[in-house]
């Protein structure tokens, strides 16, 4: 679904990504972990077309080329990205921010897909007249995958979904994110939570400054000793 | 063809209750009370089109004074050297002169618009690609950088200004204008594409993560103010003064009409209008405070911002019992 190859980032002197490559592949769910710092919402930024990558290729979906796309085109092609601080209109009700999701559809199944949205977080559909300013950071949350899921992405980009949230919370935005990808959307997910992301990853790569450390099946990685002290906390 | 009377009647209605209106004002108001009413019109036009670009859109921009300035000394151009000879030459009488100078005045305006737009096409483009203050310091810059030119353009008259010839822009000319501009603006942020503008204002990021061309709207937004901004300097040009000079287009006029802006309601048309109305008025209704004018304007401005912070309207309307609204930005109390 996205292959990325040999991907190199420059802010001016700083080379943040030196050769980076990852393939997230249809249908399933590849996790990129990585302390402060590492390049992971770099990489973000560059196949969200919000910085130009120095070299490399970054392919969508097998032709699509990636890197000169302006964000607004990304969403008509199927990719949806839940940034970072999760970034919702907090002056529109619950429900206004899902329409707004759905801004670039003209089809007749909108409204099934909130009903879908509703049956993932049923919190949602309680509060969908409430404004989303007054919603805990775990509802915003919510609400910012849901808005994302309303342009009917076929790759779903998450940055840090379980940044700021309570233990109980990131438990229930991980369930979902297994639901979604359930429903056969791919999904890239940038954690710093290694131990949640790579349960729920069918493929987990490991980013250190700049650099593609490890890589392979979500388990795999959590049986490496890198990983496990590093980023698992155990001895 | 139904359809469009049914959407258009009220407009259509209120376009001639305007052309009524200017046809007896001109006979039987104080010429006082007229040239402020025709001010009140222009600062309507000027301030509703300056919200498209500050409260609606969100790019905070403090350079309307030289897109207005560009309309004014394009169709003074016009007029100098070609509208005012021609309607010269015909030496027409009675109401067909009417009719032609208002025509006239039609041409006039809309290349003044137009030629706003183009300098905001090309002021735009780079300039919106900076946020917040960056944007409000570049747009000042080349407010000034427009007036200047014109002051050193010694074929406009320099420094000195520009007598301009008749067409006249009367209270029905202004205030059809106005009416078409507001309605304009009104249509097209209550449209559903118009819901773009306050998502860019809200969350630009988000904006583009939902799929709006953050960048299109943007400069949409800042071209269509800017044409609005140059049909307004056009009737200012060929208002009764038939004078301009570019020293009337500089920073303290662009920040006059953010202050109008501000005080009705970002994002408030109703605001812009009732706020613009108030601000011409104000200082002539003080006039009584003599040389303590100023202070009694900007003491009330004060006041105002105290007790009502989001602005008069805040972004709320004054809505017309026949407006059918699909869409109602809610605020946040």
């Amino acid at each position: 679904m996205l292959e990325i190859e040999n991907l190199h980032v420059r802010y001016g002197a700083i080379h943040a990504l030196r050769g980076v490559s990852l393939e997230v592949r249809s249908g399933e769910i590849a996790a990129l972990i990585g302390a402060n710092g590492a390049g992971k919402s770099t990489l973000l930024k560059a196949v969200s077309g919000l910085i130009r990558p120095s070299e490399g290729r970054m392919r969508f979906a097998g032709t699509q080329e990636l890197g000169r796309l302006a964000s607004c085109e990304l969403v008509r092609q199927g990719i949806s990205m839940v940034p970072e601080g999760r970034a919702i209109f907090s002056n529109l009700t619950v429900i206004e921010n899902l329409e707004v999701g759905a801004y670039l559809r003209r089809d007749s199944e909108v409204k099934k897909d909130r009903e879908w949205i509703w049956e993932l977080f049923p919190r949602l559909r309680d509060r969908q007249r409430q404004s989303a300013a007054t919603l805990s950071g775990g509802e915003q949350q919510m609400l910012a995958i849901g808005r994302a899921l309303m342009s009917r992405p076929r790759l779903l980009l998450l940055d840090e979904p379980s940044l700021g949230l309570a233990p109980l919370m990131v438990q229930t935005i991980f369930r979902t994110i297994r639901q979604i990808n359930g429903k056969g959307a791919s999904i890239l997910l940038v954690e710093q939570n290694a131990h949640m992301a790579l349960q729920v990853a069918h493929r987990g790569y490991v980013l250190q400054t700049g650099e593609m450390v490890l890589s392979g099946t979500g388990p795999e990685l959590m049986e490496t000793e890198q990983v496990k002290r590093f980023y698992l906390g155990e001895a | 063809m139904k359809v469009f009377w049914q959407n258009n009647m009220a407009l259509l209605v209120v376009l001639l209750v305007v052309a009524a209106a200017g046809f007896g004002f001109q006979r039987h108001l104080d010429p006082y009370y007229y040239k402020i009413l025709v001010d009140v019109g222009i600062a309507i036009i000027l301030v509703v089109s300056l919200n498209l670009i500050n409260g609606i859109t969100g790019q905070f921009s403090l350079g309307h004074a030289g897109f207005m300035a560009v309309g004014a000394y394009a169709s003074a151009a016009l007029s100098v050297l070609a509208a005012g000879p021609w309607l010269n030459g015909l030496a027409l009488g009675g109401a067909q002169k009417m009719v032609v100078e208002f025509v006239a005045l039609g041409v006039i305006v809309i290349v003044g618009g137009v030629a706003a737009a183009l300098a905001g096409f090309v002021v735009g483009m780079p300039a919106l690609r900076l946020r917040g203050d960056y944007l409000a310091i570049a747009t000042l810059g080349f407010g000034e950088i427009i007036r200047i030119v014109f002051q050193n353009t010694e074929q406009l008259g320099g420094a000195r200004g520009i007598s301009i010839p008749p067409p006249r822009s009367d209270f029905t000319g202004v205030y059809v204008c106005a009416v078409l501009c507001v309605a304009f603006i009104w249509r097209l942020v209550h449209s559903v594409k118009g819901k773009s503008f306050f998502a860019i204002r809200e969350d630009e990021f988000a904006a583009a993560t939902v799929g709006i061309d953050t960048t299109k709207y943007k400069v949409i937004a800042f071209v269509l103010g800017s044409f609005f901004a140059g049909v307004a300097g056009a009737l200012f040009a060929h208002s009764a003064t038939g004078y301009i000079t570019p020293a009337q287009f500089d920073a303290v006029k662009s920040i006059e009409l953010v202050v109008m802006v501000v005080l009705g309601g970002l994002g408030s048309i109703s605001g812009s209008i009732i706020a613009a109305a108030a601000l011409t008025l104000l200082p002539e209704i003080l006039r009584g405070f003599a040389e303590y004018r100023l202070v009694v304007y900007s003491l009330l401005l004060v006041l105002v911002m105290l007790t009502r912070p989001q602005g008069l309207m805040g972004m709320k309307e004054i809505k017309l019992p026949w407006h059918r609204q699909p869409y109602q930005h809610k605020p946040v109390a």
